[in-house]
């Protein structure tokens, strides 16, 4: 007779089931968190044996001390800044086209959806021999155009602009999807409402279809606030593994991976990693507040 | 009025137009590269349309750089990766799903803690951790990191728990056993989404670079866009066959993401609705 092998108590069965998973996570995602929190404490630490000598503020007053931290730090909330919105402006006017009655709706969809699947590796190589300055693309048509030559990649003042066009163009698609999604959810009656009370399409967009997408647009700008904050392939590529002229490229993250991979300053890094970590929980929160505001109201 | 909604539509359809060519420009200059002559990439001022195609470019750029061994490492990995996460996710939902445990709520909310954190930070502790055990330069340092995603089972769990729990008490009481019920109604049940979760980690990993980077150093080792990267600063001006090579990196990902846009555009949608 066969016996039937069963586990009956739940706890233990749970535990099976949760097993795999939670390996993985416990040692690469749970451990590292509280590690990399304690790393930025320790001043005097042997990675290869994993002996801490001791601990205290230094790192944190160094990384804040630091003027290329100050730089990257400036450089990345400037990017973010204007990056976000410009994003989310863009895609949004995609969306709404896209969702009015337009043909070619899904290929349309699809075309601006490619680079968003597109290794951004291979997209920043192909963006620096565009932006190359006597054989690229963009100079080609401003030429067309009877413009001057433009120095892309050497001149310090359009680095940040380039990053933004760059992340518009990278994000656009994802951005557009997900604001579909949430405008067929919109229920068609208040827009009809809306119509019949008089209200032309553009006062419709902002006084009905608008507020109904809050909730959306304020998950997308946190997601890509927090994205714009942790930009880094794009640069490091783009500019050779250099910061960009003069600097103008350096961002948090590029400056972590500079300490860590660079100098093999552990701990300096991990610092300056808690900082980014900092800000990103910072605009976490701000999302939950908002959205459970929203909720009570 | 009619007049002026003929003029909307207009508009929309020339600003649907101007997107699609600022969207697909640089492909568009990528490939017109890829097929130039090294003269032709250095013409002034810049030429077009290739006077003649050379197709040889892919073949030098399969010469200049081992594709084939970088290839091979982007797949293994990418492919490794995604069975590995879904057979964790997979259990993993399952256990959330229908398993009355204790700690289960504490345990659902550390993870949503963890989710937030970002990988960059995670990083430096994790090639820590893989140096000291000796994993450095290996398959595995790629791999075993990423076979578990804490989206990703949020995502299954609730797809789960929108499966009528008559057909787990049903089964159940026709003597089904768990797992037989997890394999053949629960994951035939779920396939869009399972789907949706593997094809975006697949293309997630085919396209990380740091992670790579950091956990390589020998060129056997490195995955295409490590590769990539490297060989863009050894090429110097042969452009064209720098293009020829990103297309090679590119076309893979981009051929799977025209048979597989329902499932990618069905997960990213569902990342959305969740904020």
């Amino acid at each position: 007779m066969k016996r039937k092998w069963k586990i009956r108590n739940p706890q233990f069965r749970a535990f099976l089931y949760l097993l795999p998973a939670l390996s993985v996570i416990a040692v690469f995602q749970f451990y590292p968190v509280l590690k990399s929190f304690f790393m930025g404490f320790y001043t005097k630490f042997d990675y290869l044996t994993d002996t801490v000598e001791a601990v205290g503020l230094d790192n944190f007053l160094y990384v804040l001390k630091d003027p290329e931290f100050a730089l990257a730090m400036k450089n990345t909330a400037v990017f973010a800044v204007i990056s976000v919105p410009l994003g989310i402006i863009t895609a949004l006017v995609f969306a709404l086209i896209l969702n009015s009655n337009i043909r070619f709706q899904k290929f349309f969809r699809s075309a601006y959806f490619l680079p968003f699947v597109t290794s951004m590796t291979a997209v920043a190589v192909v963006w620096r021999w565009m932006l190359n300055k006597d054989y690229g693309m963009v100079n080609a048509l401003l030429s067309v155009l009877g413009m001057p030559k433009v120095a892309w990649l050497t001149d310090a003042q359009m680095t940040i602009p380039i990053l933004i066009v760059l992340s518009v163009w990278k994000g656009l698609g994802y951005k557009i999807i997900i604001l579909l999604a949430a405008l067929q959810g919109v229920d068609e009656r208040y827009v009809k409402a809306g119509r019949m009370d008089g209200a032309g399409s553009f006062r419709r967009i902002c006084y009905i279809i608008l507020p109904i997408l809050r909730p959306t647009i304020l998950f997308l700008s946190v997601t890509s606030l927090i994205g714009a904050f942790k930009i880094f392939d794009e640069v490091y590529i783009m500019y050779g593994q250099k910061p960009g002229p003069l600097q103008s490229g350096l961002t948090i993250v590029y400056y972590i991976f500079d300490k860590f991979y660079r100098h093999w300053e552990f701990t300096t890094a991990s610092a300056a990693a808690f900082l980014l970590f900092l800000v990103i929980l910072f605009f976490t929160l701000l999302q939950f507040l908002f959205s459970s505001e929203r909720r009570k109201s | 009025m009619r007049k002026g909604k003929k003029m909307v539509t207009v508009l929309s359809y020339v600003i649907l137009a101007a997107g699609l060519l600022w969207v697909s420009l640089p492909f568009v200059w990528m490939v017109l590269t890829a097929f130039k002559s090294a003269k032709e990439v250095l013409s002034m001022p810049p030429k077009w349309i290739p006077s003649v195609w050379q197709w040889e470019n892919f073949k030098m750029a399969l010469q200049q750089v081992p594709y084939a061994r970088y290839f091979f490492n982007s797949v293994f990995t990418a492919v490794m990766v995604t069975v590995g996460e879904v057979f964790t996710t997979v259990l993993a939902a399952y256990a959330f799903a229908y398993i009355p445990f204790q700690f289960k709520n504490a345990l659902f909310l550390v993870l949503v803690a963890t989710m937030m954190v970002p990988g960059e930070i995670l990083m430096i502790p994790n090639y820590i951790t893989l140096s000291n055990w000796g994993w450095i330069d290996s398959y595995k340092a790629l791999i075993i990191p990423w076979c578990a995603s804490i989206f990703s089972i949020f995502l299954l769990k609730q797809q789960f728990e929108s499966i009528p729990i008559s057909y787990y008490k049903s089964a159940k009481i026709n003597g089904c056993s768990e797992l037989r019920f997890l394999f053949t109604i629960l994951i035939p049940c779920s396939v869009p989404t399972l789907a949706s979760i593997a094809i975006l980690k697949f293309i997630n990993c085919w396209n990380s670079y740091m992670w790579p980077l950091i956990t390589t150093n020998s060129e056997e080792m490195r995955t295409l866009p490590v590769g990539m990267a490297a060989f863009s600063t050894e090429a110097g001006t042969r452009y064209h066959i720098l293009m020829a090579f990103s297309i090679l990196v590119i076309a893979p990902v981009i051929i799977l993401y025209l048979f597989t846009q329902k499932y990618i555009v069905k997960g990213v949608s569902k990342s959305g609705l969740k904020g």
